[in-house]
């Protein structure tokens, strides 16, 4: 068994972006509207638009390898 | 100091984690000596192109890039555009297919296919070292860094990243740190793209931050536009921040060191030797080519962003007594390195800190792994095999492989305390392997081009190449340094405007040198018949056929789109 046909390194990508991405949104959206956090950025909530960004790039990485391995 | 929180803690864990179970995951996936040290040549090419960008994504990179944003702005791109992207072509289109094809398991193995012994075993021992070396520098960096920005403990911080590297290299080989480079790449841009965005929005964009840079250029004597044009200032080392005219810069930097570099040093052409077939290997550094075209948003940015925002972002040097470092001028000398770290510091709430920092640690980490990687796979191969023990089983050089793993790590965080020790000896050390890079190329364009070049030739040539510019920086020197480290220790003969232009022409002296004297040697010795040199000379090998499904996929297609959109970025960051 060669090193490709082991694992599809898109499953480790799309496990570990979803999870931050998650635990990232997830905090945003609970310190949503504290100023004094999110003062550095400009008043821009960061934690829960990056979040949400890891969480959908996570997503695709998943699905992509999901259809490789149905082939 | 920053306090990290439980969420910044447990986002860091999280991508460890990951990590470790890719190297479990992998742990049956290296069963033979070629999956250990070559993933069994299996690899999809835009695995191995992220993993041929992100090997040399080391801490030196993201931290440099981030300081040389903050020191000569835009100009620094330079680096990228004209010092790694035709060189990725070329290694690409016209290199690849004798790597690869030649069956040769590295880069030194290639010479002596190509040449002699000696040759190879010379290449292999500067290489073997260089790998140590600059994989220590990583951790000691690392080291120095967590432990200014969080307080961690030095001593811990380096044990642990050496010891994560050591288990999914050991676990999985090749293919583990593959992998991780893979993961590594994407951590880096999704850490690094947020900070350019909030950055730039907090100095008003592109447009704000060119009126910023352009007070900071007039303040020190430049034209106004030197910090946000690559190009308009490079007619003359006055009017440009790195301090060095054109032709200097696309002879020493765009030629001869980033050649040198990009198609000779196995760290990064290995990665292109674990695909899965020679249109892999070729596509490898071209689809490396897209996103590398495009780093210097990512890395340089931060810095120069740094830069506008004024004094109070990046600290100043401090001299032993703790006391600001002043230059002659009379000026407080700020510590570049630090722009991106502080950036991510000053610019990110908890829970985008803990992702910056893990961006910067896996950036670290992969610098040591693909080190480590390169490491054990020349002492392996062209140093055991080729001189202590030449007949064993495979078994018996995978069990070599490990052993080099453990003893290349330990030997990097033995160099990580050398480098804590003595500073200036370090310094001199890298100063050492750019003059052990330089002539490199000279050495295999004539191998793989010239059929009439010879074993002695290219022996000679590599002895000379290395000696000339250890010459040439004794006796040059920068203006404004002192002789020592920086040159001019046998007598100052030569004075540049700046120690870029030193180093530059420095490269120059060490290709030339190289190129001449393996000319000269190869025409008064014996050259082998054309017979024996099939599949590693140009001339004598046939051209390879592209095995792809689409026209888009063939190399020579892509390397052409490349051209175009370098282009492109050039003329608007002219």
């Amino acid at each position: 068994m060669s090193g490709a046909a082991a694992l599809d390194v898109r499953y480790p990508i799309g496990g570990l972006f979803v999870v931050i991405g998650l635990l990232l949104a997830g905090y945003g959206v609970a310190t949503a509207g504290d100023a004094t956090l999110y003062q550095r950025t400009g008043g821009l909530n960061i934690n829960l638009a990056w979040g949400s960004v890891m969480t959908a790039f996570g997503a695709l990485c998943l699905l992509l390898a999901r259809r490789a391995s149905r082939r | 100091m920053t306090r990290l929180t439980t969420l910044d803690l447990v986002v860091m864990a999280t991508y460890f984690l990951v990590v470790l179970g890719i190297g479990w995951a992998l742990r049956r996936a290296a069963r033979t000596s070629t999956d250990f040290f070559l993933s069994g040549r299996s690899l999809p090419p835009w695995v191995t192109g992220l993993a041929f960008l992100s090997a040399n994504l080391g801490a030196q990179e993201v931290i440099g890039m981030g300081a040389s944003g903050a020191k000569y702005g835009i100009a620094t791109s330079h680096f990228y555009w004209i010092g790694a992207i035709p060189a990725m072509l070329f290694v690409g289109l016209f290199m690849m297919p004798f790597y690869y094809g030649s069956k040769a398991r590295s880069v030194p193995e290639y010479l002596r296919l190509r040449f002699d012994e000696k040759t190879r075993t010379l290449n292999a021992l500067g290489f073997a070292a260089m790998t140590v070396f600059s994989s220590g520098v990583s951790m000691y960096a690392m080291g120095k860094l967590l432990n200014l920005l969080l307080g961690w403990d030095f001593d811990t911080s380096v044990l642990v990243s050496a010891a994560i590297v050591l288990v999914y290299v050991l676990l999985g080989g090749l293919t583990s740190a593959i992998y991780n480079e893979v993961l590594q790449f994407f951590m880096i841009v999704f850490g690094f793209a947020p900070l350019v965005w909030v950055g730039l929005r907090s100095v008003g964009g592109w447009g704000g931050l060119t009126e910023k840079l352009a007070v900071a250029a007039t303040q020190r004597g430049l034209p106004e536009y030197a910090y946000t044009h690559a190009w308009q200032g490079m007619g003359s080392a006055a009017t440009n921040s790195i301090g060095i005219e054109w032709f200097g810069m696309v002879m020493g930097l765009g030629f001869v060191l980033s050649f040198g570099y990009w198609c000779t040093d196995f760290l990064v052409v290995q990665r292109a030797m674990a695909a899965d077939s020679m249109t892999a290997a070729r596509r490898t550094p071209l689809i490396a080519a897209f996103p590398k075209m495009l780093f210097p948003f990512l890395v340089i940015l931060p810095g120069m962003i740094a830069m506008a925002m004024g004094n109070d972002v990046i600290p100043a040097k401090l001299a032993a007594d703790g006391t600001p470092l002043l230059d002659s001028m009379g000026n407080v000398v700020l510590d570049y390195d630090l722009a991106t770290p502080m950036m991510l510091v000053k610019l990110f709430p908890t829970g985008m800190l803990g992702l910056g920092l893990t961006a910067l640690m896996a950036s670290f980490m992969s610098g040591m792994a693909g080190n480590v990687t390169a490491f054990n796979t020349v002492w392996t191969y062209d140093i055991y095999q080729a001189h202590l023990r030449k007949d064993a089983g495979d078994a018996h050089y995978l069990w070599m492989g490990r052993v080099a793993t453990v003893g290349g790590i330990a030997l990097s965080v033995a160099a990580a305390y050398v480098a804590g020790a003595f500073n200036n000896i370090m310094e001199f050390l890298q100063l050492v392997f750019a003059f052990v890079n330089a002539p490199l190329f000279a050495t295999f364009a004539l191998g793989m081009f010239w059929a009439r070049s010879t074993g002695h030739g290219a022996f000679w040539g590599l002895v000379a190449g290395t000696i000339a510019p250890a010459v040439h920086h004794g006796i040059s020197l920068a203006s404004g340094s002192s002789p020592g480290v920086k040159g001019g220790y046998f007598g100052v003969l030569l004075t540049y405007p700046s120690e870029m232009a030193q180093t530059f022409w420095t490269a120059v002296a060490a290709f030339t040198t190289c190129f001449i004297v393996t000319i000269a040697v190869s025409l008064i010795t014996v050259p082998r018949p054309a017979g024996e040199l099939g599949g590693l000379v140009y001339s004598l090998t046939p051209r390879p056929v592209d095995d792809v499904r689409h026209w888009h996929e063939r190399p020579a297609v892509l390397a052409g789109v490349v051209v175009v959109l370098l282009v492109l970025l050039n003329i608007l960051f002219f």
